[in-house]
């Protein structure tokens, strides 16, 4: 690491030689591959004729205006936005209800708080078991509480007090806010622990009462966490595929854009489809993440 | 009664009802997948809503150890997740102090490419990645997944590892140098041995990513059951009615154990370093 003429050179070469296998890892792995599924959206690409297709194949629009034109596309991406914005705001909002209630330290803290990071942490495989066992209708004990046994999973749409309901898709979202939920905990409680205390107290000297001091002295300074909580979530769950897959496998009207590229992908060998969905839901997502941005920046600015 | 009596008897009420409801949320299910474990199937059947079983057994987790084939499997989620630590860490390590500590070309933008790594969706990925290890033939090789776990931890644990770096003092580095330390034994000698608690740190992070990975598991290993993983097991017997649900549930408790374990033993370490960013707002 020497042979640069001044020492500032000697440690722009150092930080490159120290930095590149960081680099050409993420360059192989991810930024090449993301090229090449660009590639493979605007190819009639199978894995017969893969070899075929390359950098100077054949283009075409041909896969967009395939998977647009199929109606079960549009009802997994109305799916995909239903679930992905349910479970974002219902983990968040939980998240925040457990980290004000374990705010304060009282006996038994630590376990309550250990047993709440158990579903985040728990391998993704074992819940989705443990919740298709616990909802069985023959034998699962969710079941048993009932007076009549509820298909959760396999169920498209039922009956709740008169009104008809996506009863899978809304256990779906009940699984993904209690799987993240902790996730939201975590940081909004790290938040919450380095508020400092002396805002509190003058409100309490100033005779606010909780609800009050909730409104208008914490929430304030919670806002900024829970918006980059919502853009986190909105971005992890907009694209999740385990989740569903593991649960119901798509069915009962839970189809999400992911499952569909995974099933387009092995089940029917059309990678060419199968990227060009990738890449509309990618789209999907960058636009919706850039109005959001633009609109929460704004926001920021007004209030200042 | 004023209103701020008011609302502090109420919470007073609420608060213990709210924390009992969030433990019983989260533990309950738990519970009972490890009394499912250990009884047996008849007994499941009979009685679907018993908690406790009236003779435990252990014989789900020798049928699930041995005849299902999860000691291989465990065998292999060792291997894969033991080299992508070692692998990662090896990575990111120089990477973070490159961030941390030396000026160089392009060391903004750097940043920039993590988040978008880190933010980026994995189905995008999945496609050419598949694509790729069918032509190479690396679909069933355990290579081929490390590689991927380790191409979207290293982006995460570099962060880590910088915000680590950067409150070791420099000054301690400075005096290494002038007793002669060239920069790559200042940072085994001195820079490491400070920064213990977050090598701990991202070492379990990048454990806990691909002991529990499923969607490239699935991808790649599904057409070999000697290659597969705990997690890839578990879902791929999950489907079949010839082997017992609680058979399969003590196949649960020995995917999840181990992750448990690890998580609160570096739980302070993990969770610090994870949302350290949090605290600025």
């Amino acid at each position: 690491m020497s042979g640069g003429r001044t020492l500032r050179e000697q440690e722009g070469r150092a930080g490159l030689v120290l930095i590149s296998p960081t680099l050409i890892i993420t360059l192989v792995v991810v930024v090449v591959p993301l090229l090449w599924a660009i590639m493979l959206a605007f190819q009639d690409a199978r894995l017969i004729n893969i070899r075929r297709t390359g950098v100077f194949g054949n283009y075409t629009l041909e896969n967009f205006s395939y998977v647009i034109s199929e109606p079960g596309f549009w009802t997994s991406l109305i799916n995909t936005l239903v679930y992905t914005v349910a479970g974002t705001a219902l983990s968040i909002a939980i998240g925040l209800v457990a980290a004000l209630a374990l705010r304060d330290r009282f006996p038994g803290r630590t376990v309550i708080r250990a047993s709440i990071l158990i579903p985040y942490v728990a391998p993704v495989v074992a819940v989705a078991f443990l919740w298709e066992t616990m909802l069985n209708p023959q034998y699962g004990i969710v079941n048993t509480w009932l007076d009549e046994p509820i298909a959760f999973l396999t169920q498209a749409r039922g009956e709740f007090l008169g009104i008809q309901v996506p009863v899978a898709l809304l256990t779906v979202i009940a699984f993904e806010a209690w799987r993240y939920f902790p996730f939201a905990f975590l940081f909004i409680l790290a938040r919450l622990q380095a508020l400092p205390a002396e805002l509190d107290e003058a409100a309490v000297v100033d005779g606010a009462t909780p609800t009050q001091r909730f409104r208008y002295v914490i929430m304030p300074q919670l806002w900024r966490i829970i918006a980059l909580l919502s853009v986190l979530r909105f971005v992890f769950t907009f694209t999740k595929f385990d989740d569903v897959y593991l649960l119901t496998g798509g069915g009962a009207g839970t189809e999400v854009v992911s499952v569909r590229v995974y099933n387009f992908l092995t089940a029917r060998d059309d990678i060419g489809a199968s990227a060009a969905q990738a890449i509309v839901l990618a789209v999907v997502l960058v636009v919706f993440l850039a109005v959001y941005l633009r609109f929460f920046s704004g926001g920021e600015r007004e209030q200042r | 009664m004023s209103r701020d009596r008011i609302e502090r008897r109420l919470l007073l009420v609420l608060k213990p009802m709210v924390i009992a409801l969030l433990f019983l949320v989260t533990a309950f299910p738990f519970f009972y997948m490890v009394m499912l474990s250990v009884r047996d199937i008849q007994e499941l059947i009979l009685e679907p809503g018993s908690l406790w079983p009236s003779a435990f057994t252990f014989d789900t987790y020798v049928d699930v150890l041995t005849r299902q084939g999860f000691l291989t499997f465990i065998r292999n989620s060792a291997i894969i997740a033991v080299a992508s630590v070692a692998v990662t860490l090896l990575i990111s390590i120089p990477g973070a102090y490159a961030v941390a500590r030396l000026r160089f070309f392009g060391r903004r933008q750097v940043h920039f490419l993590f988040l978008a790594v880190y933010l980026f969706p994995a189905i995008v990925l999945a496609i050419p990645l598949f694509v790729l290890f069918t032509m190479l033939g690396l679909r069933g090789s355990l290579i081929g997944l490390i590689l991927v776990y380790i191409a979207q931890t290293v982006p995460v644990t570099v962060y880590m590892l910088r915000n680590y770096f950067e409150t070791v003092p420099q000054s301690v580095e400075e005096a290494a140098a002038i007793d002669g330390c060239t920069r790559l034994s200042t940072i085994w000698r001195v820079v490491l041995p400070l920064s213990k608690p977050a090598l701990m740190a991202t070492g379990l992070y990048a454990f806990m990513i691909a002991w529990n990975e499923f969607l490239f598991a699935l991808l790649f290993l599904v057409e070999r059951r000697e290659s597969w993983t705990v997690s890839l097991g578990l879902s791929q017997l999950a489907g079949s009615i010839e082997i017992p649900t609680t058979v399969l549930m003590a196949g649960s408790v020995v995917l999840t154990l181990p992750i448990v374990i690890i998580f609160f033993a570096g739980e302070r370490l993990l969770t610090e370093g994870l949302t350290a960013g949090a605290e600025k707002g």
